[in-house]
């Protein structure tokens, strides 16, 4: 299916591609030509913006930045050093890429805002160094001895032949990332940066990568701007508006699409040239107003951009001919009785140990001095009370929060101090109270995700995933938004998500929360199944009743600390742990 | 350059620094206001501050006609008239757009929502700017007054270093002050003022508590577009401006709002105080071009090194 779907995209690519070249030939009009010119030059500007911002979230309002930096390093290089721009683009690339590696490093360390407004200022200091530099207007000489070699054409026609040549590589570049393992991790940081890191991808090397490409996509694209236009500014191409249109072609089109920001470009580009041309002289800033009405009427209206809103609308004509019925999961399964008494599937070996483990939030100790050991094959109740510091243990041992002393042993390696994705790799998966899911990809692709931290090829990774769903039951929901999904869905699908990158642990966090009777009950025996197939299971809960049906052994935390340990029967007679959830009055009480 | 000179032009630029950044701390409040009520950055304050230029540049004309103040205060009575008329703008851009992406509306949009804030804000920046100039035209303008051209001569101060202030601004620095010190006693002390402040404490609580939460987000955009206005009147007297001079104190408010702490009022005026001492010291050993370039340095290290600002507190989650 992803094999046909990539081949649809190349012939539509092509398709475009070949009406625009022709329609092209027919333009006389040097005004036009130049149009035709700027359509591509846009798109391929809201592309590098969507590599970064479409697809990994992180808005950026710098993108002229790249762009400037190309746009002067081939304007420089051509006039000192006579390179042409046949080198000159290339080049003008590479700059691109390293600007954006040197800009992602240290910003990526900011969130949200923070990283839009610190994106914004680059740009604008550059602007006032390359003035500060004398390079107010750099003119590219004109090489009458050798046109073709410095890019120089009779024929503007060839410039927008160039142009889409270039458009349609970025777009090439686009739907190769969107189907692979960048696009997906990009989409996955996108929707859930934490969870994503938690299931095993390097969040900020797959974000250092899309902003090295994008880099490199604007910096191509400026210098090619430089060559059509001849002249450079540093407003003009380090300019709020470059910035602003890069985005906004992209956001009005779609974003996290190849096809968005061409569609944004092909629309908004001509108008805002149109009309700047028919009414420039009486309404100077017209430019700027339409692409300002657009971004507006785009995110009051169809926030998710054109491409989407269309999308959407066949989609649900689509969907309203045939309706499927909804399906209700059978009544539970016999076995579940059949398995209430169960053998331990391990060799008993220890395969995840904890070593005095603390955290405090500033006065509050949030876990102190928690030992335990975890056997292989068992499967390990964490219960307590609410506040006893649960989920805090939980996020000590995959790695969101770094332990204040203490040491925490996988098959005997100390992880503390691995960042979520080294510790997913290293064979510890997790899920989490309140569900995590990537909302706006299918079931599938979510466990995909979970699957690329131990798998080779995208190949394997796609198999493990589906091998993981078969597991828990999911394989007939494969297509599904997670974002459409019952509680049960989700659970299930967090279970999947983490059992797809083969862990030697599983970390499950209050998994039954929320679920009804039955539910529970098919939930406990699946649970069950994993750890008779040798899977190691530490479950958190802070009700005891259905965990003394589905654990080996309990331990119980208060106050972030360890209450007391052992087999489920002594543990629910023990007066300490019944004093830590009921009070001391209920156990005298019932005594 | 001797000594003396040296301790002149510090002085020289610490006042200059201390006169605008008062200034600045008046814009950033305001800026300050709107990211403290609704958490929502908005892109185009400095276009409101330019539209809050123009308007004290048109009733400077007025009261120019008039001369019903004495012509000495008529531009310091325009800016603060520029608060008033850019406030009910406020309103009305809160009420048509704004308030669609924001506030209850606003969280149910998920993620995307948060962006959505700030992309509209920037669509707005846009059709401000360019729409100014279609209003206003390109040619730069000013508000030429007789206190801006005085200044107070202090000194010798040292050997025969002497320092000018400026009349003007010093005028306008006192009126800047005055206005924080009035607006933060409004937030503090009235009933509408706490009101806004418990919206943005917890604006689901607020509701619950019989707050209308969205007036209160309209209240706030309204008081922070029309304080950084006041801002931009005052500043209208100092030096010429065109429709995009927004764009340049931009940069100069979020990094006095960042470096007083997101959301904290006093933090803002404080950093933006900061950032105009900055705007001046810098001239020192920088040219005069790359004033705006050391902003932007400032503004990055601080965001990267402490994005909770050097008076706030930091509140991350995973």
């Amino acid at each position: 299916m992803l094999g046909t779907n990539l081949r649809r995209q190349a012939l539509l690519i092509a398709a475009f591609g070949f009406v625009y070249a022709v329609a092209t030939a027919f333009v006389e009009n040097s005004y036009y030509q130049l149009i035709m010119t700027l359509v591509p030059v846009w798109a391929v500007m809201g592309l590098a913006w969507n590599v970064l911002s479409g697809y990994s979230g992180f808005v950026s309002f710098g993108h002229a930045a790249f762009f400037g930096l190309g746009a002067y390093s081939l304007a420089l290089t051509q006039i000192h050093w006579g390179l042409s721009p046949w080198v000159g683009i290339p080049l003008a690339g590479v700059v691109g890429a390293l600007a954006g590696l040197v800009v992602g490093y240290p910003t990526f360390r900011l969130r949200g805002h923070y990283f839009a407004l610190a994106m914004l200022a680059y740009p604008l200091a550059l602007l006032y160094v390359f003035e500060w530099l004398g390079y107010q207007e750099l003119t590219l000489p004109m090489e009458r001895e050798a046109p073709l070699a410095y890019m120089q054409f009779e024929d503007h026609r060839i410039y927008a032949w160039l142009a889409l040549a270039l458009m349609i590589g970025a777009m090439v570049l686009t739907g190769l990332l969107e189907h692979s393992r960048f696009g997906m991790s990009l989409l996955a940081i996108k929707q859930d940066e934490a969870a994503a890191e938690a299931a095993g991808i390097r969040t900020l090397a797959w974000k250092l990568k899309a902003i090295t490409l994008s880099g490199a996509m604007a910096g191509t694209i400026g210098g090619f701007y430089a060559v059509v236009l001849l002249v450079v500014t540093p407003p003009a191409v380090f300019g709020m508006l470059v910035s602003a249109q890069a985005l906004i072609v992209a956001m009005f089109g779609g974003v996290g699409t190849l096809w968005g920001p061409v569609i944004g470009a092909v629309i908004l580009v001509p108008l805002s040239e149109m009309l700047h041309a028919k009414l420039g002289d009486v309404i100077p800033g017209i430019q700027g107003v339409v692409y300002g009405i657009a971004i507006v009427a785009v995110i009051l209206l169809a926030p998710e951009g054109v491409f989407w809103k269309v999308k959407d609308l066949l989609l649900r004509r689509r969907a309203r001919k045939h309706v499927a019925p909804p399906q209700f999961a059978g009544p539970p399964s016999a076995a579940v009785a059949q398995l209430s008494l169960r053998k331990k599937s391990g060799d008993g070996a220890v395969v995840f140990e904890v070593r005095e483990v603390s955290k405090s939030f500033g006065g509050l100790q949030a876990v102190r001095d928690v030992s335990m050991k975890v056997v292989s094959g068992e499967i390990l109740g964490i219960i307590g009370p609410n506040g006893a510091g649960k989920t805090t243990f939980f996020n000590l041992l995959n790695g969101f929060i770094r332990p204040d002393h203490g040491q925490i042993l996988l098959s005997g390696r100390n992880i503390v101090g691995a960042r979520p994705y080294e510790i997913c790799a290293a064979g510890v998966g997790r899920t989490f109270q309140v569900v995590r899911p990537f909302r706006r990809m299918t079931v599938l692709e979510n466990v995909v995700v979970g699957a690329y931290v131990h798998a080779a090829s995208d190949r394997e990774a796609r198999a493990n995933a589906e091998d993981a769903l078969a597991q828990v039951g999911l394989e007939s929901d494969a297509q599904l938004l997670a974002g459409s999904l019952s509680n049960k869905q989700l659970r299930l699908l967090e279970l999947a998500r983490a059992l797809a990158g083969k862990p030697k642990v599983l970390l499950l966090d209050e998994t039954l929360a929320g679920l009804g009777g039955n539910e529970v009950e098919e939930v406990i025996a699946l649970v069950r199944k994993l750890a008779a197939r040798g899977g190691t299971i530490v479950i958190i809960e802070h009700t005891m009743q259905a965990m003394v049906r589905l654990v080996d052994r309990f331990v119980v935390l208060n106050d972030g600390a360890v209450l007391a340990e052992g087999q489920p029967t002594g543990i629910t007679r023990n007066p300490a742990v019944i004093d830590a959830y009921l009070g001391k009055r209920w156990r005298v009480a019932n005594a | 350059m001797d000594a003396a000179q040296l301790v002149e032009n510090f002085l020289q630029a610490l006042t200059a620094g201390l006169l605008t950044g008062a200034i600045y701390g008046l814009m950033c409040v305001g800026l300050s206001v709107i990211f403290g009520v609704m958490r929502v950055i908005n892109f185009a304050q400095g276009d409101f501050m330019m539209l809050g230029m123009y308007v004290a540049y048109y009733a400077f004309g007025l009261f120019g006609a008039h001369a019903v103040f004495g012509t000495a205060m008529d531009p310091y009575i325009a800016a603060l008239l520029a608060g008033p008329v850019i406030f009910v703008a406020g309103i009305i851009v809160h009420k048509l757009l704004v308030s669609r992406v924001t506030g209850i509306r606003g969280s149910a949009l998920e993620s995307e929502g948060h962006y959505a804030q700030l992309i509209l804000t920037l669509g707005v920046a846009l059709i401000l700017q360019n729409g100014g100039l279609y209003v206003f035209g390109s040619t730069p303008v000013s508000i030429a007054t007789p206190l801006s051209s005085s200044a107070w001569a202090l000194g010798p101060i040292y050997g025969d270093a002497t320092v000018f202030v400026n009349q003007g601004q010093t005028v306008s620095a006192v009126i800047a002050v005055a206005a924080v010190l009035g607006f933060v006693l409004f937030m503090g002390r009235s009933r509408l003022g706490k009101s806004l402040r418990a919206a943005a404490d917890n604006a689901e609580a607020a509701i619950y508590m019989g707050i209308d939460v969205d007036r209160a987000h309209r209240l706030a955009f309204g008081f922070g577009v029309g304080m950084t206005a006041i801002g931009g009147g005052l500043l209208a007297s100092g030096g010429p401006f065109q429709p995009y001079v927004g764009l340049e104190y931009v940069i100069v408010m979020y990094a006095g709002v960042v470096l007083g702490g997101l959301g904290s009022m006093s933090g803002a005026f404080f950093g933006g105080l900061t950032i105009g001492l900055v705007q001046q010291l810098s001239t020192l050993f920088l040219p005069n071009q790359l004033q705006n370039t050391a902003i932007f340095v400032v503004f990055l290290v601080i965001v990267l090194l402490r994005p909770q600002g050097l008076f706030g507190t930091a509140a991350r989650r995973t």
